[in-house]
């Protein structure tokens, strides 16, 4: 365990060490490989940021580029998962969920509930999520309450190299449709990864630390800026609870209230805007099972209702910071000072 | 090429047929009872198309459909009675009753579904036909969309990829002349669906929907095309349906006496009846006995529906996030 | 004469690059004794306390509660007689401009654990000092080389000292043919003869005492001593409830009462410690090695192995903790044996009184 790689190099290496596993596994999307057709290098891209480089050639006739055509090559890799073969399609940015939902929102969702049970469709599909890139509006959002809305999903957001790797497998393995997000900015982030296959369960938040005073629950990049909150706040004499969501949908309610239940008190922090998203899910599903428990207001930390801006003046106030977790955590508990 | 059919090949076809005619003309005057829940899009019209392209087909090649999909279901093989009750809500319906009229669907039998989303079964197509392709089958998929379908992207997309790829899948468009409420001739930009085949690297040819000799002789072509590894073809199949869009649609876009006059004159199935009983290849006892069999069939299903019981409560938060060993 | 010690951090085994003061247990001007746990120090593998290495009056705590410091670093000052402020800063600011974390050329380029390919499978051992008759450290169920964190650098002090992970476990391969006692001791006997070791001293701790025990059946003029730590083989009870709950835990909720069961101090049980079980619980194989040991072990509350007769067959000591809520002390009762119980102390006692085992063991090898 003691190896590191990259949040991208653990993702590889899931694909890689699967497909090598379950010869039903194969891979679709845009520039997957990169080069078909041309003159030049074969393989030129593996992603547009380099993620499935090297499978093209690891895997004959596995790694199938496509023309931009979302519903085209989502759809039928949803039409192959119903045939026995395990799809993992890449939807290139989320933000192009517009192209292709219907694919995924009527079909692959509800497949299994519409044919009485009958139905079984393994597709995984991968996307990249979140701000940071300066890529603007339309390649920067999140999305991720319009994925955990639709039933049928299951909805995955790893925040570390070892989470993604097995959130991965899981999810190639995993006979529901999966919509695995990967933030563009852990990319690079390097971490301890087992060389073994494993797998990390749905629907199990990871406690990342224990405190008994407010309880922070987040996923995603969003995971690493709670913590840094949370190490500046222990300092101060504020022992904060973190935890990771890693699966949305699956949602660990269980952790959630149980968490509450303990520190009487609730952050959720969410990169995605604040209508109808994960941070007002949860904060509704708080008041109304933990109430009781609550020592005060439940506070959400998210960007604002705006598309992400271009400027990196513009988008550094758009994405939440720790600085502005620990104004949500004192605002919370109040009359707290410093130790 | 043509290829001739034994006499159960042409037994079968008709009872496919018949059997199609029969459950529809029912549906018409069992919905307007009020008590087939949701909406209904009945084939009536059109079942040359179905039995002539299935007549080619084996449980193991896959189909997709779209709202109008009973014909389809039938002629793939689903099972009749499993059906009606899916209609009728029923928890003996082939999905349990929580697919309805437009989610019928067997993969057993290789049937995706009839889908709520017209166009949406090009691109499932193109994945079963892709999906045949790796596991290096020589089964066929085909699609059945129709002139309204045919405008959606999801098709163009399809068709696009299915040609770069060299899938073995079969585009069929059943051009009946209306998208809903909209003319065909208004709404698709070409003379002939089967003229937009060529902008996708495909063969395409138009054919008389009202004749099962010429559906069966088209569709085999483009399957054996499908089968030897030549790729995808489209097929636009030009028929008529008898029924509004939907039960309860008036019609009021069409000529007065128009489906009445298509009845009398072009039915497949007077056609299907005269041709092969002139021709000495059937008699119209075995026809007529047919007919029988498919009205008790009828009869009996619709029995069993009625009085089946409807799904349990439990069933409502079934089939999601079930998990796997 | 007077004399001024420096308490440092300590380094618990050759991960360790610093630790975390969770609570200081002694007072400033309280007198303590060498062997007296000094304060809490939380690493990213394990919490545990510092014992003093040295009597005297603990004068000046330098280390903060929740100050995280590097191995080496200066905790407090000692002193043994007398000493005034003056002496005692002039001690603390030339250790201060002194050190350097991480300095020791020793720790750097240190020994680590090696894998190694073994009948076509891989096995992970760490080994450690030189000379004298090797020990070989098994450890239990479940467990690791990294259960051996406090004794392994100590003994090693005195002698080769070898630790493995047993198949199934750690990072050695996972997949198992039989997942039986002999597969586990006929591995160690492949380890020695891949290092070349003919004869050897065994230490063993739970299931590893077991399979130390099953060693010296099979192989007995390979065994030179054996150390057997609350060990399983030597009686008919075992808690089968927390094998069982132990293998079924899939998550920290289902795990946590398991891992309390281990020790005397439940506190112990970290959220790291949990985190990192899970994930090795998680790894391909892991699942059904567990259970096919577990089987192998146990049939509910009843071990399947009884190798009492071979305490006889070689100079033994055995190790156990009074309160031992996993395999009962009572196990210890009239072997031929150097017996030890200790008070209070629970399963995992090679951890929770690593001080009290290293001594006991040291000198038990010294003298054979």
């Amino acid at each position: 365990m003691a190896r590191k790689i990259s949040y991208q190099q653990a993702i590889n290496e899931a694909l890689a060490q699967e497909m090598r596993r379950d010869s039903s596994v194969f891979i679709i999307g845009e520039d997957v490989a990169g080069g078909a057709g041309a003159p030049g290098e074969e393989d030129a891209w593996g992603g547009v940021l380099g993620v499935t480089k090297g499978l093209y050639k690891q895997f004959p006739g596995r790694v199938l580029d496509a023309p931009l055509s979302e519903i085209g090559y989502v759809g039928a890799a949803v039409g192959a998962a119903t045939q026995g073969l395990r799809p993992v399609c890449e939807l290139m940015f989320v933000d192009f969920a517009g192209c292709c939902l219907d694919q995924i929102l009527n079909q692959a969702a509800k497949f299994r509930y519409m044919f009485g049970g009958k139905a079984v469709t393994p597709l995984v599909m991968r996307t990249m999520v979140g701000a940071g890139l300066r890529a603007a509006a339309q390649h920067s959002q999140m999305l991720t309450s319009l994925w955990t809305h639709i039933p049928g999903l299951k909805v995955v957001c790893p925040s570390s190299p070892y989470d993604a790797k097995g959130l991965l497998i899981q999810a190639i393995r995993d006979n529901d449709p999966v919509i695995f997000c990967e933030h563009k900015l852990l990319y690079s982030m390097q971490g301890e990864v087992p060389e073994e296959l494993y797998t990390v369960p749905f629907g199990e938040a990871n406690y990342l630390r224990d405190g008994d005073d407010i309880t922070l629950v987040t996923y995603g990049r969003m995971v690493h800026l709670a913590m840094e909150a949370a190490a500046n706040l222990a300092r101060q004499g504020i022992d904060c609870e973190v935890l990771d969501l890693r699966t949305t949908s699956p949602l660990d309610e269980d952790s959630i209230l149980e968490s509450v239940e303990k520190t009487g008190r609730l952050v959720v922090i969410d990169e995605a805007n604040p209508r109808c998203s994960m941070a007002t899910d949860i904060s509704a599903l708080v008041a109304q099972k933990a109430f009781a428990a609550l020592k005060g207001p439940i506070e959400m930390v998210t960007a604002p209702h705006t598309p992400v801006p271009f400027s990196d003046a513009l988008e550094d106030l758009y994405i939440p910071t720790a600085a502005k977790i620990e104004a949500a955590v004192h605002k919370v508990i109040g009359a707290r000072s410093a130790a | 090429m043509s290829t001739h059919l034994s006499t159960e090949q042409l037994l079968h076809a008709y009872e496919v047929m018949r059997t199609i005619r029969a459950f529809e003309e029912r549906l018409h005057v069992e919905f307007a009872t009020g008590e087939i829940p949701g909406f209904v899009h009945l084939y009536a019209g059109e079942e040359a198309s179905a039995a002539g392209v299935m007549a080619h087909l084996r449980d193991s090649d896959c189909i997709a459909s779209n709202h109008r999909g009973h014909g389809h279901c039938i002629a793939k093989g689903v099972d009749v009675y499993g059906m009606m009750a899916e209609i009728y809500g029923k928890k003996t319906g082939v999905c349990g009753g929580k697919g309805g009229s437009m989610h019928i669907a067997d993969l057993e039998k290789g049937m995706l579904g009839a889908n709520g989303i017209v166009g949406a079964g090009a691109p499932l197509v193109a994945g079963a036909a892709l999906a045949a392709k790796i596991k290096g089958t020589d089964d066929v998929a085909v699609v059945f969309f129709g002139d309204g379908g045919s405008n959606e992207g999801a098709v163009f997309e399809a068709m696009n990829l299915a040609s770069i790829m060299n899938l073995p899948c079969i585009f069929v468009a059943e051009n009946n002349g209306y998208a809903e409420a909209t003319a065909s001739n208004w709404s698709v930009a070409c003379d002939h669906i089967a003229d937009r085949a060529a902008g996708f690297g495909m063969p395409g040819v138009t054919i008389d929907g009202y004749d099962f000799f010429a559906v069966h002789e088209a569709a085999g072509a483009a399957i054996e095309r499908a089968r030897s590894g030549q790729g995808p073809s489209l097929i636009e199949v030009k028929l008529t349906r008898y029924y509004g869009h939907f039960e309860g649609d008036a019609q009021t876009y069409r000529a007065p006496d128009e489906v009445k006059n298509l009845r009398e004159t072009r039915d497949c199935l007077m056609q299907f009846r005269q041709r092969s009983t002139r021709a000495g290849l059937l008699s119209a006892e075995q026809l007529d006995q047919i007919d029988a069999r498919v009205e008790d069939l009828i009869e009996d299903s619709v029995r069993r529906a009625k009085s089946d019981p409807k799904p349990d409560p439990a069933a409502l938060l079934s089939d999601v996030y079930v998990s796997y060993p | 004469m007077s004399q001024i010690h420096t308490l440092t951090m300590p380094k618990w085994g050759l991960s360790m690059t610093e630790g975390r003061i969770d609570t200081w247990l002694k007072r400033e001007g309280e007198q303590i004794n060498k062997g007296d746990e000094v304060l809490d120090v939380e690493t990213d593998k394990i919490s545990s306390s510092v014992e003093a290495p040295f009597s005297g009056v603990l004068r000046r705590l330098i280390a903060q509660p929740d100050e995280t410091l590097p191995v080496g670093a200066l905790l407090a000052v000692v002193v043994e007689g007398e000493a005034d402020e003056a002496e005692i800063d002039a001690v603390v600011q030339r250790f201060q401009a002194e050190f350097v974390p991480g300095g020791d050329g020793e720790q750097d380029s240190g020994p680590a654990p090696q894998k190694i390919d073994l009948g076509g499978r891989t096995l992970r051992y760490f080994d450690l000092g030189e000379g004298g008759t090797p020990l070989l450290l098994v450890h239990g169920f479940g467990g690791d080389l990294n259960n051996w964190l406090f004794n392994h650098q100590a003994l090693a002090a005195e002698r080769r000292v070898i630790a493995l992970d047993l198949p199934g476990h750690g990072e050695s391969g996972k997949a198992l043919q039989r997942g039986d006692l002999d597969e586990l001791s006929q591995t160690v006997i492949a380890l020695l003869d891949h290092l070349d070791i003919q004869h050897a001293h065994l230490a063993g701790h739970s299931m590893g005492g077991a399979v130390s025990l099953n060693l010296a059946r099979l192989a007995p003029q390979r065994v030179r001593t054996l150390t057997l730590i609350a060990s399983a083989g030597l009686g008919r009870e075992i808690n089968g409830d927390y094998l069982q709950g132990f293998v079924d835990a899939s998550n920290r909720n289902a795990l946590k009462p398991q891992l309390t069961q281990l020790f005397s101090d439940p506190g112990l049980v970290t959220r790291q410690m949990l985190e990192d079980m899970l994930k090795f619980k998680r790894l391909e194989g892991v699942d059904s090695a567990l259970r096919q040991l577990a089987a192998a072990l146990a049939d509910g509350g009843v071990q399947r192995h009884d190798l009492r007769a071979v305490v006889a067959q070689q100079p033994s000591l055995v190790i156990w903790g009074a309160a031992d809520a996993i395999i009962p002390a009572s196990h210890a009762e009239g072997l031929p044996a150097e017996v030890e119980i200790l008070p209070g102390q629970g399963h995992m006692v090679q951890m929770e009184a690593a001080e009290r085992i290293n001594q006991r063991l040291a000198a038990f090898l010294a003298s054979h």
